[in-house]
């Protein structure tokens, strides 16, 4: 990441409460932040602290109560449902804790799930595919259905997925969060290439220090508001 | 298409499931397509009905008799063109199983009434000659064999054998077929001359009248004269169409109509509520699928518009098979003798691929909007 790079996560005193029963649960209290292009940064915290909200509201996966997401210079806190999904589709690649895979797809259909809302042909979609599944690594298990996989193997099947359309931005929920420590190490290994050969912007959200330490900056996350060190 | 592995990979996931509820509908549009053929069959004569032709029976009943002599007075009534006479022989051949109908008539005016008949001059002067001669549809020549020439020796549960005989034997003389779509020609006719001298009982009588009338605007008309003319007389009349005739002959066994809508609505309702509740768990099952689906930027259309594929693929995968197995049974006709008409009509076979996309759509209607309105937070939280 250049150190003029322009910001590409803009959230601007953004607040999200839940309501359960009677009771309103605020997660995320008037919080700013700011996530530059060609960042990985790492969002920590403890369980309940809010991380997963603040990744969905980033991703377009949830609304705010109150406040401003901007996304490479859109205001996507202003879209309709569908006009999200649409932006979703074009600028967001995710990664799951729990892969999050079809069980009845192989690898490579699994992959090429994001591309079936483009606008290309089955034969470019292929070749999309056979690229996102090189770079992660498992191009010898592209028709190999996820149970026939290992956890590191399906969280890679993840990433390919994540990566296959060129998202703007990558997110990742607790990506070795299922993993042991070898498959994990493997994995962060991965989106630090992803990063710093790719030029990936990443969000990832982890409670382990271990994995925070290979982003290229950390911010903790507590009782709703965000702090650059692990608050006492 | 390119969503087709999407629909097809989710409708393996569990294939047991999958196949019973295939199943399911498949027995049901086999019913339906059976019992379309069946009541195909059993209206037959009111769906080939001509509008001038009318049908004169006794008014008590229709297993009640008429005298042949009405013949003569009928075709003096004005406005009526020609008269033939008939009655129900319900002959078996060799076997109880190969009963067929069997009618007794004279050539002429039968000829004359049902024009739909068209048989060949010397077939005719042959049956004219021949006092036994018989005229045989070409479905029955082929169900049993039959050649013209053969004799054909017929019993029947009615009138018996002729008397000192042990059957009636009939010559055929030549075989019919028919100008008109879905027209029966599994039948034979025979001579009433020959018939009225072999029976031991009701000589003279006949079982009914159908007539001609030379202008069919005229045939109520036609048909209020005749019934006076024969009032208060120990036989009296009901005059009637053939259509309405041929509807009060098949209703003998019940309102067809309303026990094929009957039995179809109840069987249908059954597989509605079997495949809604497969698609309702099959949902229910992959929520977090669903939400990883509408992460990736499925819309909520998307997604509605793959459960509603997934559960149309299930009903008309079953509602085909069952479709196509009725129209092989019926073509191959089992029924072929009591009901030459037994058959699957075209407009019934499209009707049942509407029901069945119809009963995808509203079986899978409720869990698509389910999973169209699944809030992908919510849906992820679920791990």
């Amino acid at each position: 990441m250049s150190k003029d790079s322009k910001p590409l996560v803009n959230i601007r005193s953004v607040s999200k409460t839940f309501h359960r029963g009677s009771e309103d649960i605020h997660v995320l209290d008037n919080l700013d932040l700011e996530v530059r292009e060609g960042e990985f940064l790492a969002l920590m915290g403890p369980s309940g602290s809010g991380k997963s909200t603040l990744l969905n509201l980033i991703g377009g996966l949830d609304r705010a109560t109150a406040g401003s997401v901007e996304i490479g210079g859109q205001r996507i806190d202003q879209f309709s449902d569908r006009q999200l999904a649409a932006w979703r589709a074009r600028h967001v690649g995710f990664v799951f804790q729990f892969y999050n895979l079809m069980p009845v797809l192989t690898a490579e259909r699994n992959v090429e799930l994001p591309l079936l809302l483009t606008h290309l042909s089955k034969s470019q979609r292929k070749e999309h595919v056979r690229i996102a599944l090189d770079v992660v690594g498992l191009s010898h298990r592209t028709r190999h259905y996820p149970r026939t996989l290992s956890g590191g193997e399906q969280q890679r099947v993840g990433i390919a997925r994540g990566i296959v359309t060129d998202p703007t931005i990558l997110l990742c929920d607790e990506p070795t969060g299922d993993l042991d420590r070898k498959s994990g190490d493997e994995i962060l290994s991965l989106l630090q290439a992803l990063n710093k050969e790719h030029g990936k912007t990443i969000v990832m959200v982890t409670h382990d220090p271990h994995a925070s330490a290979r982003a290229s900056r950390t911010v903790h996350l507590d009782k709703g508001q965000l702090y650059t060190e692990a608050p006492e | 298409m390119k969503f087709l592995s999407l629909v097809i990979g989710n409708l393996k996931r569990k294939k047991l499931r999958t196949v019973l509820t295939v199943l399911s509908a498949f027995i049901a549009f086999l019913l339906f397509g059976l019992l379309c053929a069946l009541k195909e069959g059993l209206l037959a004569g009111v769906n080939i009905a001509d509008a001038d032709r009318l049908v004169v029976r006794n008014k008590i009943t229709l297993i009640q008799p008429l005298p042949v002599n009405y013949k003569n007075r009928i075709a003096t009534i004005p406005g009526v063109d020609a008269v033939a006479p008939l009655t129900w022989f319900g002959g078996i051949y060799q076997d109880p199983k190969n009963f067929f109908a069997t009618i007794p008539v004279d050539p002429e005016t039968f000829l004359d009434v049902y024009r739909e008949y068209p048989i060949s001059a010397e077939t005719k002067s042959e049956w004219l000659k021949t006092r036994n001669g018989a005229i045989v549809g070409e479905a029955l020549m082929k169900k049993f064999g039959w050649k013209v020439g053969d004799i054909i020796p017929l019993t029947s549960p009615i009138w018996g054998q002729p008397e000192g005989e042990s059957a009636w034997q009939f010559k055929i003389v030549g075989t019919y077929d028919t100008t008109k779509k879905g027209g029966d020609t599994s039948s034979m006719y025979f001579r009433w001359d020959y018939f009225d001298e072999g029976k031991v009982e009701q000589k003279g009588l006949i079982g009914w009248l159908t007539l001609r009338v030379k202008d069919k605007d005229q045939a109520t008309a036609v048909a209020k004269a005749i019934d006076a003319e024969f009032a208060n007389s120990p036989y009296e009349t009901v005059t009637e169409g053939e259509g309405a005739f041929a509807s009060s002959f098949a209703q003998q066994v019940g309102d067809i109509g309303t026990i094929v809508a009957g039995v179809v609505g109840a069987v249908f309702f059954t597989i509605l509520l079997v495949a809604g509740n497969t698609m309702s768990q099959s949902v229910r099952e992959r929520t977090e699928e669903i939400g990883v689906l509408k992460a990736m930027g499925f819309n909520n259309g998307l997604i509605l518009g793959l459960v509603l594929a997934e559960s149309c693929a299930i009903a008309l995968a079953g509602g085909l098979i069952g479709l196509a197995m009725a129209a092989v049974i019926s073509a191959a006709n089992p029924f072929a003798t009591v009901l030459p008409s037994f058959n699957l009509p075209d407009r019934d076979l499209i009707r049942g691929i509407i029901f069945a996309l119809v009963l995808g759509l509203v079986a899978g209607a409720i869990p698509a909007i389910q999973a169209m309105r699944l809030q992908i937070a919510t849906a992820l939280r679920r791990n």
